[in-house]
């Protein structure tokens, strides 16, 4: 039997992508994980009003989903502090493509910068995109066949945009 | 017991024994009284094999591997060692490896005398731990009107996570975090009190092993756990059968 379905925790319109990753399994709960990525992707983070509303349209416990919640270290559960965030694939592929310069050169951009740039630098193993390797997520948008300089071309504008 | 049932047979220490192919190493051991040390392990609870106390020597088809008893299904022709000088060492080490991770001390706790934990040590000769002790920050949840979970006593044996799931059917415990972050939680890690799944039925209190989980107006040494439910629930379903 399935949970009855319950409204969203507001009428905020990524809810809709919420509801359609959970649709897209039949409101399993195995889709747990998926629809927490897609939450993540959607909000920066999983607060507690998305967990119950999660928990309770799959069908899952709470305590269940705030331990998966909190095992994977991809998910959080404040918004982080940085406005920007910059995940580099560090898979096979990406790193035989270049990954670690691409990593190289945005410490040496972002780490050493007085101003404290609100970017924040993370690794990803393998993002299911190796045909464009090396790949990096910005903001949650996937961007492949990059170099350093790409790489930061991508910073200084976020970093211009905000000025 | 379903007629389908296949029996095999096997070899536990020196003993030819026979099984049906439902049951683990741990199931057959007991009931040719050969001792096997458990943790997490409870009778009527689903087995985890989070602990790795009942590690035995498992040789089938010339390998020889250790195994979980307790998870363990037996398979046709097994030779099993429940005790030797290697699983003794494996098993101190474990223990002392629990004893240097949280921060147990028998002297002020409700089960001292009772606990599962101080047993099995007592009983496989744990005289000293040689690991560093981490002496880890760790809380104690009073809020409950009954009951309180004091973090530093758990020895993340998940017994209490499947009796609440298994049994009582509510599922107000889990594990939260990864590696030496992990503890278990009630709901969305919300005081006991507030975990609205809980309905207060204290099976959580009567298997944990240790005294992490106990009943307000107990003092030292004063916590007996009650478990008879387990059993006797079994006992019922396989009557049904
Ligand atoms: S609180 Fe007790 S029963 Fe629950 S995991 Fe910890 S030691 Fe095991
Ligand atoms: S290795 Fe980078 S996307 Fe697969
Ligand atoms: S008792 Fe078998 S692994 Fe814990």
């Amino acid at each position: 039997m399935k949970a009855a379905r319950i409204a969203p925790p507001s009428d905020d319109k990524r809810w809709r992508v919420v509801d359609a990753t959970m649709r897209r399994h039949g409101y399993h709960a195995h889709a747990l994980i998926e629809t927490l990525h897609a939450t993540q992707e959607s909000f920066g983070f999983l607060d507690e009003d998305a967990l119950r509303y999660i928990a309770a349209t799959l069908g899952v416990a709470l305590s269940h989903a705030y331990g998966v919640a909190t095992f994977y270290r991809r998910f959080t559960l404040k918004p982080r502090g940085a406005r920007h965030t910059c995940v580099v694939c560090t898979g096979t592929a990406c790193h035989l493509k270049g990954a670690p310069a691409l990593l190289d050169a945005l410490h040496r951009r972002i780490d050493n910068d007085p101003t404290n740039p609100p970017v924040s630098i993370m690794a990803a193993r393998c993002l299911a995109s190796c045909g464009l390797a090396p790949a990096v997520v910005f903001d949650g948008k996937v961007v492949g066949n990059l170099t350093p300089d790409l790489t930061i071309e991508r910073i200084e504008k976020w970093l211009s945009d905000e000025s | 017991m379903p007629s389908s049932v296949r029996v095999k047979t096997l070899r536990i220490d020196d003993l030819d024994v026979a099984g049906d192919e439902q049951q683990t190493i741990f199931d057959v051991a007991i009931e040719h009284d050969i001792p096997i040390p458990t943790l997490c392990h409870l009778d009527g609870l689903g087995a985890v094999g989070a602990c790795r106390m009942c590690l035995v020597e498992v040789t089938n088809a010339n390998q020889t591997r250790l195994q979980p008893a307790c998870a363990t299904p037996i398979e046709e022709g097994m030779q099993i060692v429940t005790n030797s000088p290697r699983l003794q060492e494996y098993r101190r080490m474990i223990l002392e490896l629990l004893f240097a991770e949280g921060n147990h001390v028998c002297a002020v706790c409700v089960s001292n005398g009772h606990c599962e934990l101080q047993g099995l040590a007592q009983s496989v000769g744990m005289t000293h731990v040689r690991f560093p002790y981490h002496y880890p920050q760790r809380s104690v949840d009073a809020s409950h009107r009954r009951f309180v979970v004091d973090h530093n006593r758990c020895v993340l044996c998940t017994r209490c996570v499947r009796v609440c799931d298994e049994i009582e059917g509510a599922h107000t415990w889990d594990l939260m975090g990864a590696s030496s972050q992990t503890q278990v939680v009630t709901d969305l890690n919300q005081p006991w009190a507030e975990a609205e799944t809980c309905t207060g039925c204290g099976k959580c209190i009567h298997v944990c092993p240790t005294g992490a989980l106990f009943e307000k107006g107990h003092s030292v040494a004063e916590m007996h756990k009650r478990r008879q439910f387990l059993p006797y629930l079994r006992a019922m379903r396989e009557r049904e059968l």
